[in-house]
């Protein structure tokens, strides 16, 4: 164990602790209210929502698991570079036009947005199910960038003590996200942003004067590859698995309930669209620490799992003082998301299924109390998981997720351009690639990539965006149907205009 | 002012918005989807193509094209985002 590298770890997360605790006084708000405490009070501008999204997006888990992925296969683990680009002028079209219609209406949740968008509240409950379904397993996920990270530092011994650490960092964690709801995250993202910039800054610098050059970490690289059977460059039986994984977790991510909290707590939709001009700083982060993949090859860093690499390499590479501020960076980085995530997962318990079907809450004090316990019960669910189960549960549910979240596209943003849908189409077009999508992924064993037989083709594709299609044609198909047979529809709330006002309070009834 | 300001995008929008398709009677279809937002599918095809960059050379100091293209395309989807960003905010108001 090595105690410098300890102490200054130790110092960082005592640092964001109290400041965990200090943001409840930030922006004052009322956090009896739910608006305050789940969305800050809907009021942060470009460079806290930067922060807070990036924070949110760019989770302790990408972090590590995208360089590890990388280390094992090469360049089809490149998939995450091409996905976080796309994803921007997705949310650029859409997002703002969410934000719009939240705001105008006082929608809290996705689920808030569907169940006025269509009068529909099963249609709500279905997306309010599969955003609590797909966030808790990632929320889990983030626990296995702290272990890393403990692990490397040496914390070691009896199940019991090794696991110490981390169910201190989670309490730590559950209770100011209790006190001080979205503000905590928010607050702690500045701090933990800031750090991983200047962890990965010295990285892509340091580590390759240290191995000899870019050039020759890739010559390792390809080296190396092939007998793991990965490959520098991407051969052409890899190009549609590669493409439709990128686009596929594009779509999916902002359908996730913690990226649109995120969204939804800016002030106005120009944030909102700043930011998606502003937000790839953080994709390129992510691209370049992908390449300690390849660093950790050419350094020849071994580890029992893959996950291990990258705190394994900085340990080998920087002295034990940066180290401990790079873990630091790292297990503060699992954090914020996990703050924002519980925070979510439980905004949509309490409004779109306890609110919605067991017991009508009047009194907004009283519905902030719920999410606050909720987002406890969340965390702790979390814990227990990874405690008991390992792992490796945690990873293959979380691959699930995000094939699940994908099918809540079509409600969700679709909803934000056109009304043309049928709330009951849509519904079963979800259970069609609810249903679809986890069948293949759970038959292939789990990995993301299952074989579509189409017309005599053989398509190797990502089974989240398999399941999508026929969501889609299935969602298509039915509208037709029952418009044509006279299935009521539910009642619109929203109106036109909702969903253009760009800025807080904008009059846009007045036209 | 802010009322201007959001009547100037609306009209703008509205009055070209029929063109990016899949238009129906219904009253909720897009006031806010802007021509220009179309430049935004460039990305999708630099990218979704791999056939277009898999591919070793040519090297950027070391770095092989597969790399180096994806980094130049983050960086130029930032770029158009932005520009797409300054001429579609109507007002200046902010």
């Amino acid at each position: 164990m090595n105690w410098t590298e300890l102490g200054v770890f130790i110092f960082f997360f005592l640092l964001v602790t109290v400041l965990g605790f200090i943001a409840v006084g930030w922006r004052r708000g009322d956090l009896t209210q739910l608006n305050e405490w789940g969305l800050a009070g809907r009021r942060f501008g470009t460079i806290v929502t930067w922060f807070l999204l990036g924070g949110d997006l760019y989770t302790a888990y990408t972090f590590v698991a995208v360089p590890a992925l990388i280390f094992g296969v090469g360049a089809l683990g490149f998939f995450a570079v091409p996905y976080t680009i796309i994803v921007y002028p997705l949310v650029f079209v859409l997002m703002p036009r969410l934000w719009a219609v939240c705001r105008r209406h006082h929608y809290i949740t996705p689920a808030d947005f569907v169940n006025g968008r269509y009068g529909s509240k099963g249609l709500a409950l279905a997306v309010a199910i599969t955003g609590i379904l797909a966030t808790m397993p990632y929320i889990a996920l983030q626990l296995v960038g702290i272990q890393v990270v403990i692990a490397t530092m040496g914390i070691t011994g009896s199940a019991a003590a090794s696991d110490l650490p981390l169910i201190i960092a989670f309490l730590i964690l559950a209770v100011y996200t209790y006190t001080s709801g979205l503000r905590a995250p928010a607050m702690i993202a500045v701090v933990k942003d800031t750090m991983i910039y200047i962890t990965v800054i010295a990285a892509v610098i340091i580590i390759p004067l240290k191995l000899g050059g870019y050039g020759h970490i890739f010559a390792a690289a390809a080296a190396a590859l092939p007998a793991k059977k990965g490959f520098l460059i991407l051969p052409p039986g890899a190009y549609l698995p590669y493409a439709s994984l990128a686009l596929g977790s594009a779509l999916a991510l902002f359908m996730y309930p913690h990226a649109i909290t995120g969204v939804l707590a800016s002030y106005s939709g120009r944030v909102v669209r700043r930011n998606a001009a502003l937000l790839p700083a953080y994709s390129l982060v992510l691209g370049l620490l992908a390449l300690l993949g390849y660093m950790a090859i050419a350094a020849g860093i071994t580890a029992p799992s893959p996950t291990l690499i990258v705190p394994r390499l900085l340990n080998a590479m920087f002295p034990a003082w940066f180290a401990g501020f790079a873990f630091a960076a790292i297990a503060i980085g699992a954090l914020v998301p996990a703050a924002i995530m519980s925070i979510a997962a439980s905004n949509l318990f309490t409004r779109n299924i306890y609110h919605a079907y067991f017991k009508a809450v009047s009194d907004p004090g009283e519905e902030a109390s719920v999410a606050k316990f909720v987002s406890l019960v969340v965390k702790v669910g979390a814990l227990v998981f990874v405690l008991a189960l390992g792992n490796t549960y945690a990873i293959y549910l979380q691959l699930l997720g995000g094939l699940w979240i994908l099918q809540t596209f079509p409600s969700i943003a679709f909803g934000l351009y056109t009304r043309w849908f049928h709330h009951v189409a849509l519904l079963l077009g979800w259970l069609a690639g609810m249903v679809w999508g986890t069948y293949i992924a759970v038959k292939n064993n789990f990995t993301p990539v299952y074989p579509i037989h189409v017309f005599g083709h053989t398509l190797p594709l990502y089974a989240g965006l398999s399941a999508f299609a026929l969501n889609i044609v299935v969602s298509i198909v039915l509208t037709v149907l029952f418009d044509l047979i006279g299935v009521a529809r539910g009642t619109d709330q929203t109106a036109r205009d909702d969903y253009g006002a760009e800025d807080q309070g904008a009059p846009v009834a007045a036209g | 002012m802010r009322r201007d300001d959001d009547g100037g995008v609306s009209a703008v929008a509205t009055g070209s918005g029929s063109g990016p398709g899949k238009r129906n009677d219904q009253a909720a279809s897009s006031p806010a989807f802007h021509p220009l937002y179309l430049l935004l599918l460039i990305p999708f095809i630099a990218l979704l193509w791999p056939p277009f960059y898999a591919m070793d050379q040519p090297e950027l100091s070391g770095i092989p094209f597969f790399y180096w293209y994806q980094f130049l395309w983050l960086l130029l989807t930032a770029i158009l985002t932005a520009i797409i960003y300054g001429l579609t905010r109507g007002g200046t108001e902010s």
